[in-house]
C-alpha cells in the first residue's frame, strides 16, 4: 500500500502553480517540527516568523523595501534562465551596480543636481552590465561555464567594494570605520510614504516587472530566448543566434541587478559599506523559480521571500532564535519546490501495485545459451 | 513447443487502454500461433504501440485477457515477459554508445554471467543465425544495421517464443533487410512466432503469413497479406483511397537555372561521430525534385546543415540560393533568398515540443507576412497563420493552442512542411519527409511535395526510403560516406543499382567520379 509515483501523459498545468504553494507548506510545517525540536512553542514562533511582521503598516513597508532588490536581480534572472544562461553572479552585479552608482553620488557630493539620480540609475545598470558582460564575453568567445565566472566573479566584487570603502572612498570623517561619506539629499530616492524607509525604488521594480513581461511573453526576441532555452537545435533551424540569447540574458540580469544595488544604496542605506546586500543576489535565484519564471510571480515570490529576511530579524528579536534562521527558511523553501516539482510530470497513486507477476503456471525456466 | 496444437502462442482477447480522454485499444483481439509471422498494419496512432507496450510489460491494460500458449497470464513488467519467452526489438535501439556490444547485451540481462562466457554466448547465436556480430567491438564503431543485429542477438539470448519487432527494417539497406528476412524465415522454422510491425505494405506481403489491421484503437481485420494488394492494406488501414501519384510529370526544363546549386562543397565534421563531406556538387531546377538517397549516417545530417544554414560554410559560391551565393548566409538571411527547410528531427529542431502549433508556426515563419511587428509577436497572426496549417495540411490537433508534443508523429510532420510550403517558398529542402509517419500523412506530404514542385518550386529530399524516393523524385542521386554520387533521371536506375550504391559507393563500382568542372548533372546511364 505504498504509494508511487506514476508519470503523466503531459505535464500537469495545475501543479505548475500548486506546487509553490505546496512547497511554502511544507516548509511551514518543517518549520513547525523544527521550533518544536529546538525547545520553542512551534505556533508562535510560526506566528512571529511568518505573520507578526505585516501586523503593523512599518512590517508591510518594510517588506516593500525588501522585495524591491528581489524582485529587480529575479526579473533579470529569468530572462537568462528562460534561455538556459545561468547566472549565478547577480550578487556581484548588484554591488558593481552599487559601486557605480555610490561612485558618482560620492562625486558629486552635497551639489543640489536633479540630473544626479537618473544618472545614478544609468551607472548603476551600466555597472551590473559591465560585470555581467565577462562571463557573456567568456561564454560566447571561449565556451567558458558562465556558472562558475559569474559565481566567482561575485567574490571579486565584493573584494572591489571592501577595497573601495578601506581605502580610497573611506570617509575621513568616519572615525576610521569602513564605510564612504553619507550621499548627499539629491541622490536620494525620495520616499514614498513619509516615516517609512518605503522609497521610490518599488516603482522600479513595478515598471521591471510590466517591461519584462512584455520582453518574456510578448516580444521576439523574448520568444527566441525561449526556443533556444526549450530546444537549442529548434533554435539554430530556425536561425536564432544562441550568442545573441546568452548576451541578452546576461546584460539583463545585470543591468536589472546593477539597478538593485543602486536602489538599495540611493534608498534605505544612503552610503556604500562592505554589507550593502544580505544576499539578495543568491536569494533572487530561488525567488526566480518560486516564480515560474513569470515576471507576476516573481512579484508574489519576491515579496515572499523578503518576508523571510522580516521573520528571521523579528525571531531574533523577539524569541532570540539566531538571525541563521532567515538562510534556513530559504533553503527549506527551495528544496521543497525543487522536491514537490516532481509533481509537474508525475502524480501520486495509493493503492497496492499489484504483486509483482504472479508466475505464469505455463512458463518454464528460459534455457541458457542461444539455440543455435 | 506449444502445449497442444492448435493452440495460440499468444492470444488477446478484448485488451482495452485509455489514457486520459482518448481510448487507445478498444477491445483488441490478436492471436498469434506458433511458427508464425504475423504483421501488425496501422497508422500512427492507430494503437499499435500501445498494444505491444501491454504485451511487452510496459504498461498494464485497463480490460482483457491475454493468454499465453494457452494460459491466462498477467504481465506486468517487462522481464514477466522476458521469462515468458518475448522478446521485442525497438525500433530506437537502447544501446550505449560507449560500451562494447557483450557489455551492453550484459545490462539487459537479469542474471549477470561472465563476460567471457557472454561473449561466447554472443558468438554462439550470432554465428548460428548468420547475424555477424563481434562481442568485443564498441557500439559507437558500428553501423545502424550491426546496432540492430546486437539488438536481434540480444533478444535471441533470452530464447524467445515470441519475437516482436518493431519497424525493423526502417533503418536497413535493401541489401541488409533482405538479410533480416532470412534471419528471421529461420526463427520461423524453429518454430518461434514472430509479430511483425511495419509500415512497408510489399516486405509484409513477402514475409508474413498473416496480417491484423488497427485503425484507430479496433482490429480492423485479419487478413492474408499474399491475398491482398499494398493498396488495399493501405485503405484498409487509412480507411480511405490513397491519392495516386504515378503520374509523373517529366517535363523538367534542362534550360532553367538552377533553383538550388551545391559547388563542390568541403566540409569537416565537427564532432568525433560526425562526416566529412567531400567535393559535393549538386543542381535542382525549378519543377524538379532531386531525391538523395543513402544509408543514415553517410553525411546527410552534414548536407542538411550545410544547405540550412545552420554551418556555415567558408566559401560564398560554395551553395547557390536562387543564384545568389549564399554559403556564408546563416538560417534568416537564406530564407529571405527562398529557401524552406524540413528538418530530420520533428522534436527538438523541427518544433519545440513544449510549445503550441502558433508558436511552432513562428519557429520558422517569423520572416513572413506580419507575424511579427516592431519587435512584438502578434499572436492573433500567429495563431492564424498555424491555423491555416492546420485546415489546409489536414493536421489532427486540438487547435493551434496545442502543444507540438501532443499531437503524433505524422501530424506534426504534417504541420512542419504545411508551415514550409504555406510560405510559399522556391527551395524547399526536407529530410526524411516521411520518416515513421502512417501511410495516410505520408500519402499527403507526398502529395503536398508534387503539388508544390508542379508550382515551379525546387525540392531536394533525403530520405532513407527508396520507395519514398522512386515516388517522388524526377532525379536520383546516392551519398555513401560523406560524397554524392551524380544524380541520374529516376527512370534510368533500378533500386538495385542504388542499393550498391549506398553500400560500396564508388568502390565496387568504379567512380562515377564527382564532377568538378560544373554543377550540370551528367546524362543517365553509367551507373549501373
Amino acid at each position: 500500500m505504498w504509494p508511487r509515483l506514476e508519470a503523466r501523459p503531459e505535464r500537469s498545468r495545475v501543479m505548475v502553480y500548486l506546487t509553490p504553494l505546496v512547497a511554502a507548506a511544507l516548509t511551514a510545517l518543517a518549520g513547525l517540527v523544527m521550533f518544536g525540536a529546538l525547545g520553542y512553542d512551534p505556533v508562535e514562533a510560526l506566528y512571529v516568523f511568518f505573520v507578526a511582521p505585516l501586523t503593523t503598516s512599518f512590517g508591510l513597508s518594510e517588506l516593500v523595501v525588501k522585495a524591491t532588490p528581489l524582485v529587480l536581480c529575479a526579473l533579470g534572472l529569468a530572462v537568462g534562465f528562460r534561455g538556459n544562461v545561468w547566472n549565478i553572479g547577480a550578487e556581484g552585479q548588484l554591488i558593481l551596480g552599487a559601486i557605480f552608482a555610490g561612485g558618482l553620488a560620492l562625486w558629486a557630493g552635497d551639489a543640489n543636481a536633479p540630473w544626479l539620480l537618473p544618472a545614478m540609475v544609468v551607472a548603476g545598470m551600466i555597472g551590473g552590465m559591465a560585470w555581467a558582460a565577462i562571463p557573456a564575453f567568456l561564454r560566447t568567445r571561449f565556451h567558458a561555464n558562465e556558472i562558475l565566472v559569474s559565481l566567482m566573479l561575485t567574490y571579486v566584487a565584493g573584494l572591489l567594494l571592501g577595497y573601495l570603502v578601506h581605502g580610497p572612498w573611506r570617509d575621513p570623517a568616519g572615525f576610521n570605520f569602513p564605510e564612504t561619506a553619507l550621499f548627499g539629499d539629491s541622490a536620494m530616492l525620495p520616499a514614498l510614504i513619509e516615516g517609512t524607509r518605503l522609497h521610490a525604488g518599488a516603482l522600479f521594480a513595478i515598471v521591471a516587472v510590466g517591461a519584462v513581461w512584455v520582453l518574456l511573453m510578448h516580444s521576439f526576441i523574448g520568444f527566441q530566448v525561449k526556443v533556444i532555452g526549450l530546444a537549442p537545435r529548434a533554435g539554430g533551424y530556425a536561425g536564432f543566434s544562441q550568442a545573441r540569447v546568452v548576451w541578452l540574458g546576461l546584460l539583463c540580469g545585470g543591468g536589472l541587478s546593477g539597478l538593485a544595488g543602486m536602489v538599495e544604496v540611493a534608498g534605505p542605506i544612503g552610503q556604500l559599506h562592505p554589507q550593502i546586500s544580505p544576499g539578495y543576489g543568491f536569494t533572487a535565484i530561488i525567488v526566480a523559480f518560486l516564480g515560474r519564471l513569470h515576471p507576476l510571480g516573481i512579484l508574489l515570490a519576491g515579496l515572499f521571500m523578503a518576508l523571510t529576511y522580516l521573520g528571521g530579524d523579528t525571531l531574533q528579536i523577539e524569541m532570540g532564535l539566531p538571525r541563521a534562521m532567515t538562510g534556513v527558511f530559504q533553503g527549506m523553501i527551495l528544496f521543497f519546490l525543487l522536491a514537490s516539482d516532481v509533481l509537474i510530470h508525475h502524480r501520486v497513486r495509493f493503492g497496492p501495485r499489484r504483486a509483482p507477476a504472479p508466475a505464469p503456471t505455463s512458463t518454464p525456466e528460459p534455457e541458457t545459451g542461444g539455440t543455435a | 513447443m506449444s502445449p497442444t496444437p492448435g493452440t495460440p502462442r499468444l492470444d488477446l482477447r478484448g485488451l482495452c487502454k485509455s489514457f486520459p480522454g482518448v481510448l487507445v485499444n478498444d477491445r483488441v483481439d490478436l492471436s498469434v500461433m506458433p511458427g508464425e509471422c504475423h504483421a501488425l498494419l496501422g497508422e500512427n496512432g492507430a494503437g499499435k504501440s500501445t498494444l505491444m507496450k501491454i504485451v511487452n510489460g510496459v504498461l498494464s491494460a485497463d480490460a482483457g485477457e491475454m493468454w499465453w500458449e494457452g494460459q491466462p497470464v498477467r504481465v506486468q513488467t517487462p522481464s514477466d515477459a522476458r521469462r515468458l519467452g518475448i522478446g521485442m526489438v525497438y525500433q530506437h535501439f537502447a544501446l550505449f554508445e560507449s560500451l562494447t556490444v557483450a557489455e551492453n547485451v550484459a545490462l539487459g540481462l537479469d542474471g549477470a554471467p561472465g563476460m567471457e562466457a557472454l561473449s561466447e554466448r554472443i558468438r554462439a547465436v550470432s554465428d548460428g543465425y548468420g547475424l555477424a556480430v563481434s562481442p568485443t567491438r564498441h557500439v559507437h564503431e558500428l553501423s545502424v544495421g550491426e546496432r540492430q543485429r546486437v539488438e536481434i542477438v540480444r533478444c535471441l539470448l533470452g530464447d524467445p517464443r515470441l519475437i516482436i519487432l518493431d519497424e525493423p527494417t526502417s533503418v536497413l539497406t535493401p541489401r541488409e533487410a533482405l538479410a533480416l528476412f532470412e534471419v528471421l524465415r529461420r526463427l520461423q522454422a524453429e518454430g518461434r512466432s514472430i509479430l511483425y510491425i511495419s509500415h512497408k505494405l510489399d516486405e509484409i506481403r513477402a514475409l508474413c503469413d498473416r496480417a491484423s489491421v488497427l485503425r484507430g484503437g479496433r482490429m480492423i481485420a485479419t487478413v492474408d497479406p499474399r491475398a491482398e494488394t499494398a493498396r488495399s492494406l493501405a485503405r484498409m488501414m487509412i480507411g480511405a483511397e490513397l491519392p495516386d501519384l504515378s503520374e509523373r510529370r517529366t517535363t523538367t526544363s534542362e534550360d532553367h537555372a538552377p533553383l538550388l546549386a551545391v559547388n563542390a562543397l568541403d566540409m569537416d565534421r565537427d564532432d568525433p561521430h560526425g562526416t566529412d563531406l567531400r567535393d559535393i556538387s549538386l543542381a535542382v531546377r525549378p519543377g524538379e525534385i532531386l531525391g538523395i538517397a543513402g544509408v543514415a549516417g553517410n553525411g546527410q545530417n552534414a548536407l542538411m546543415r550545410a544547405l540550412s544554414g545552420e554551418r556555415l560554410v567558408a566559401r560564398p559560391e560554395a551553395i547557390l540560393i536562387n543564384g545568389t551565393p549564399a554559403g556564408h548566409l546563416g538560417p534568416r538571411a537564406r530564407r529571405d533568398l527562398g529557401l524552406a527547410v524540413v528538418p530530420e528531427e520533428r522534436l527538438g529542431q523541427g518544433a519545440v515540443p513544449d510549445l503550441s502549433l502558433a508558436d511552432n508556426a513562428l519557429l520558422s515563419a517569423y520572416r513572413h507576412g506580419s507575424l511579427v511587428r516592431r519587435g512584438l509577436v502578434r499572436r492573433r497572426h500567429t495563431h492564424g497563420f498555424a491555423s491555416r496549417v492546420i485546415h489546409a495540411f489536414n493536421v489532427i490537433a486540438r487547435g493551434s493552442e496545442s502543444e507540438a508534443r501532443s499531437l503524433s508523429g505524422g501530424n506534426l510532420q504534417k504541420f512542419i512542411i504545411g508551415r514550409e510550403i504555406l510560405q510559399a517558398p522556391k527551395v524547399l529542402v526536407a529530410a526524411h519527409p516521411t520518416w515513421g509517419v502512417d501511410a495516410g500523412s505520408a500519402a499527403a506530404i507526398h502529395q503536398a511535395l508534387v503539388d508544390l514542385r508542379d508550382r515551379g518550386a525546387a525540392i531536394l529530399v533525403i530520405s532513407q526510403d527508396l520507395d519514398e524516393l522512386y515516388t517522388l523524385s524526377d532525379r536520383i542521386a546516392v551519398i555513401a560516406a560523406g560524397r554524392l554520387s551524380d544524380s541520374q533521371p529516376i527512370h534510368a536506375v533500378t533500386a538495385e543499382d542504388i542499393g550498391l550504391l549506398m553500400g560500396g559507393l564508388f568502390t565496387d563500382h568504379g567512380p562515377t567520379g564527382p564532377t568538378n568542372d560544373d554543377t550540370t548533372m551528367k546524362g543517365p546511364g553509367h551507373v549501373a
